[in-house]
């Protein structure tokens, strides 16, 4: 019979307010096996630590429950405790009676019968619980950053600099993400493009940072410090190791109609195509959907002009499988399709245009060469209208997202800016719901925009553009004055919310990341472990775990790249040591576990059983590698005969549960 | 039939290509042919047994038998062969020491649809073609073979081999989906005449086990109801509830690896149609992950034990149950 002790904590009011702490105490003390039981204030305190560690001694404890909050907040924190009073980790328990009580409960009556409920599965599985021992498992010092945007790129510097190599996959041909599409960047104006490209040179010079772009992550196996993955390098058609850039094919290429994509569609570039002039890697790209010569076997221009002969219309995709220590999400944002907005004539009208597009518009690098012109006629317009949150902030509209896409407001500050700073001629009209400027210098900024570039701000919405004689009449309300407004406009720009990038929720899935309803990745706590994902091993940067502006996803790509570097540091991992364990004598051989195991972790082997009368059977049997498992359970409910059993969390401790839950 | 299958396993026997050759032999009763294995030619001439009633699938002897020494030399009708390739994918029987003489197979008959129909003391069967001639204590009756076949085969699966080694008649075709029509009669239901159906049925349950012993998917080395440690041994029917969910949680353990060969149905004492349950996790299963036939090849992973990225998500399950 184990001696338990059972400490309950009242997280100041956290669960003191709504369980009796005391009385919950007063009735575990009676729960058998329980010889000393009692309530404190901050259990996981100095002194509500010292106070376990004490009555372990005092009492002579084997088993320790702690009603608490939840184990993922200090379930190491206390068995730390234990194991520095003697006592085994692994026989220490939580009930975590405040998320899963008191924080969901109004009723104390209710809730402290709740706490006491679970309160006594804890006791009923600590009765069952064995010592167990943590084994070790090395760890790979190779990092992995999926997404090479600012983010990827920031979080792959860091890394390397701190001597480690670092592998960016990146889908698109290049480096650089959307921030090689901006022309300025706010509060401070400077040009997108001067800040960025020297980090994607230095990312592509770094000895220790692999580019694979043109690259798509195909498979992840493994767990922390022990990744494999596997990683498709689609066909360029282009030798990389031969092509110099010098972009001689991208103006020969007689196939002129596939739409450029780094424009947005705003222009054409050629089936063979290298995004923008700098571009890394600097190598030309065939576009299989538009080469006249992969369709129809008929042109080869491009390989006739290449002078390094580094055309190759029978490359294949290619599969490259590295192992990694850690893994970092930067796959970024979208800004959502904007055409289920009727309303605002963004299909009918190519006037109306998004804020990404009028980006293009206003960029230098552009399909306008910088001079801002309608797309419709290319002559100068003259009255702008800008309309925030399409999309953003729209409860019950299953057309938009019901979050803020934070970045907004201030990218149409520095849009209504330019335009009015470029072109004084121009009248610049911005509609609102409110104008959201938390940030430094932020609303300095925006205050620039009203006071000092005279852009019309209106608090309202625009409820309808209608294309007419080459204008757009935009119907608005000011809500402020209280009228209708009709303006005709030149041309009209529309804030499009942001969504997580489409190829992130298959990832999450290779990943076992979890993601929020919006496709968000969701970090492992979100105030004290924002960079880190739930799943050990995965960390995230930039706007795939929420909206973000250029300066918050540097910080965030930075943070995690300092979490994998003190990850990558190590030589070894302490495992769990809660793993799978089979019954050889149950075990049927079936290779069920074996099949659904995330980690090969099990194999079989034939090993000799002792049969009935003095005979010998040769019985293939499951075999698990404890360092290789990490106790995701999934064995344990395919084994059809229930041979698997969780170190830990065996189906006696759950069922013990279970039984002391339904008592 | 009959002597066919004896001759063939006389040679097998006598060339020592085999040393065991596992058959049917006669029962307590006409109609209940039994699985027997036979070592000499001398019982296997008397002994041996093959006609309409040769229902039972002799697969699962084979885990057992497959790993004594020689090799055994073993019949399976179409229905067989899929339980037996399971079991050989799964690592239960030693496929290298089992000959396979695929037996083709028009269905086999059930006393209970004779006796339905009316024909009481039946004293001996013989086919004649597609009649059944009876001998009863009431003088000569017979009967169409497919008013007497087993619900199984009436909707039978499939009459093409999953794998033999030689094959004694002919390899048939797969049917369509007729097997599902008593699925859906059920389904069509509302869940209280549903309850209140499988309550009728699996009230009469009188946990003798037969359902689980002949199931060639119930076979661990140690099933959870004999196993002391588990939990659940032995509980006696505290309710009829109990009998209930020992069925409906059968059947979520054969799913994905039942062959919906029938057997349990077959051998209940108590006629439960207890298939149906399997059948519907089948029906399910197919309409939800697609198509998927245990037993069929030795590559594929049985739905409930795989994942792919365009599996339907949990809610999408749900949503179907609540309709």
């Amino acid at each position: 019979m184990q001696r338990i002790g059972v400490f309950v904590c009242w997280c100041g009011s956290n669960i003191a307010a709504t369980v009796d702490v005391e009385k919950v105490a007063q009735v575990l003390a009676k729960e058998p096996g329980v010889v000393f039981s009692t309530d404190y204030q901050y259990m996981c305190s100095e002194a509500g630590q010292n106070l376990i560690i004490d009555a372990i001694k005092e009492h002579g404890l084997t088993g320790v429950v702690i009603c608490s909050c939840s184990p993922r907040m200090h379930e190491a924190t206390f068995r730390k405790t234990v194991q520095k009073a003697g006592l085994n980790p692994y026989m220490l328990e939580i009930a975590n009676i405040r998320e899963q009580c008191s924080w969901i409960h109004k009723d104390k009556e209710q809730a402290t019968e709740k706490a006491v409920i679970l309160g006594r599965a804890a006791i009923a599985k600590v009765h069952l619980n064995a010592p167990l021992t943590a084994g070790q498992s090395p760890v790979t010092k190779r990092a992995l950053v999926i997404g090479g945007g600012i983010a990827g790129i920031q979080t792959a510097l860091d890394i390397a600099d701190a001597g480690f190599a670092v592998d960016i996959v990146e889908k698109k041909p290049t480096i650089g993400g959307k921030m090689t599409q901006i022309d300025k960047t706010f509060p401070t104006l400077d040009c997108a493009a001067c800040i960025l490209t020297p980090k994607m040179v230095d990312a592509a010079q770094n000895e220790n940072i692999d580019i694979f772009a043109y690259a798509e992550v195909e498979k992840v196996q493994g767990f922390v410090g022990n990744f494999t993955v596997t990683i498709r390098k689609k066909a360029r058609y282009v030798n990389p190791d031969l092509c110099t850039g010098c972009g001689l094919c991208t103006e020969k290429c007689p196939q002129k109609k596939a739409p450029n994509e780094f424009n947005l569609g705003l222009d054409n570039r050629r089936a063979i195509y290298i995004p923008f002039a700098q571009a890394v890697p600097k190598i030309a790209t065939i576009d299989a959907d538009y080469c006249t010569m992969l369709k129809t076997g008929k042109c080869g221009v491009c390989s006739k002009v290449c002078t390094a002969g580094a055309i190759d219309y029978k490359q294949q995709d290619e599969l490259v499988t590295r192992e990694y220590g850690a893994i970092v999400v930067a796959t970024g944002f979208e800004p959502i399709n904007v055409e289920p907005y009727g309303e605002f004539a963004y299909k009918q009208s190519p006037d109306v245009v998004t804020s990404l597009e009028f980006e293009r518009l206003m960029n230098a690098a552009g399909p306008t060469g910088g001079t801002l012109l309608r797309p419709s006629d290319k002559t100068h317009p003259h009255t702008l209208v800008f309309v925030q949150c399409v999309g953003s902030r729209c409860d019950g509209d299953t057309r938009g997202k019901s979050y803020c896409s934070k970045i907004c407001c201030m990218y149409t500050a520095k849009h209504a800016m330019l335009c009015r700073e470029k072109y004084p001629d121009t009248e610049v009209y911005v509609f609102y719901i409110d104008v959201r400027t938390p940030g430094k210098n932020f609303d300095e900024f925006y205050r620039r925009a009203v006071e000092e570039y005279g852009v019309h701000y209106i608090k309202g919405m625009v409820g309808k553009v209608v294309p007419e004689n080459g204008k757009l009449k935009v119907q608005a309300s000011d809500l402020l004055e209280n009228r209708q407004l009709h303006i005709d406009a030149d041309m009209v720009v529309l804030a499009a919310a942001i969504e997580p990038d489409k190829s992130a929720r298959p990832l999450a899935t290779m990943l076992t990341a979890s993601m929020d309803t919006n496709d968000f990745f969701t970090e492992a706590h979100p105030k004290l472990r924002p960079v880190e994902s739930p799943t050990a091993g995965i960390f995230l940067s930039g706007a795939c775990q929420g909206p973000k502006d250029i300066p918050e996803t540097v910080a965030q790509a930075s943070a995690a790249a300092a979490k994998v570097i003190g990850l990558l540091a190590k030589d070894h991992m302490t495992c769990n040591p809660c793993v799978a364990r089979p019954d050889e004598l149950m075990c049927n051989g079936c290779s069920a576990c074996e099949k659904v195991c995330p980690y090969g972790a099990i194999h079989y082997e034939d090993k000799e059983f002792r049969g009935p009368n003095r005979t010998m059977l040769l019985r293939r049997v499951a075999q698990v590698n404890p360092a290789v498992c990490q106790g995701c359970g999934a064995c344990t409910v395919a084994c059809p005969s229930g041979a698997m059993d969780l170190l830990g969390f065996s189906n006696q401790q759950i069922m013990a549960e279970v039984d002391a839950i339904c008592k | 039939m009959q002597a066919r299958l004896i001759q063939r396993a006389k040679e097998l026997l006598e060339s020592g290509e085999v040393e065991r050759v596992l058959g049917w032999t006669a029962g307590e009763f006409f109609y209940d042919l039994t699985p027997a294995v036979f070592t000499t030619v001398e019982v296997l001439e008397k002994d041996f047994r093959y006609n309409v009633f040769a229902g039972a699938n002799l697969s699962k002897y084979l885990i057992a038998e497959s790993r004594k020494p020689g090799k055994i030399a073993a019949f399976l009708k179409p229905c067989d062969s899929y339980s037996f390739l399971q079991l050989v994918k799964e690592h239960r029987i030693n496929r290298e020491n089992v000959y396979v003489v695929g037996v083709g197979c028009e269905g086999k008959c059930d006393m209970e649809k004779i006796r339905a129909a009316g024909i009481k003391g039946v004293l001996d069967v013989k086919q004649n073609g597609d009649t059944l001639v009876l001998d009863t204590l009431y003088g000569e009756k017979t009967m169409a073979v497919a008013d007497a076949l087993a619900e199984r085969c009436a909707v039978c699966k499939s009459k093409k081999f999953a794998i033999y080694d030689e094959l004694i008649g002919e390899d048939g075709e797969d049917s369509d989906d007729s097997r599902f029509a008593e699925v859906r009669r059920l389904e069509a239901m509302t869940p209280e005449e549903r309850f209140a159906f499988w309550r009728g049925e699996l009230s009469r349950c009188i946990r003798c086990n037969a359902c689980r012993n002949v199931c060639p998917a119930c076979s661990c080395e140690k099933c959870v109801f004999d196993n002391p440690a588990s939990g659940v041994e032995n509980k006696a029917a505290a309710s009829s509830f109990e009998e209930n969910m020992f069925h409906i949680i059968r059947a979520f353990h054969v799913a994905g690896r039942c062959t919906d060969c029938g057997e349990c149905s077959r051998v209940c004492p108590q006629h439960i149609p207890l298939h149906l349950l399997n059948r519907k996790l089948i029906s399910d299963m197919n309409e939800l992950y697609g198509a998927y036939q245990a037993g069929a090849d030795m590559e594929s992973r049985p739905p409930m034990v795989d994942f792919r990225q365009n599996d339907p998500e949990p809610s999408i399950v749900h949503e179907r149950g609540n309709r």
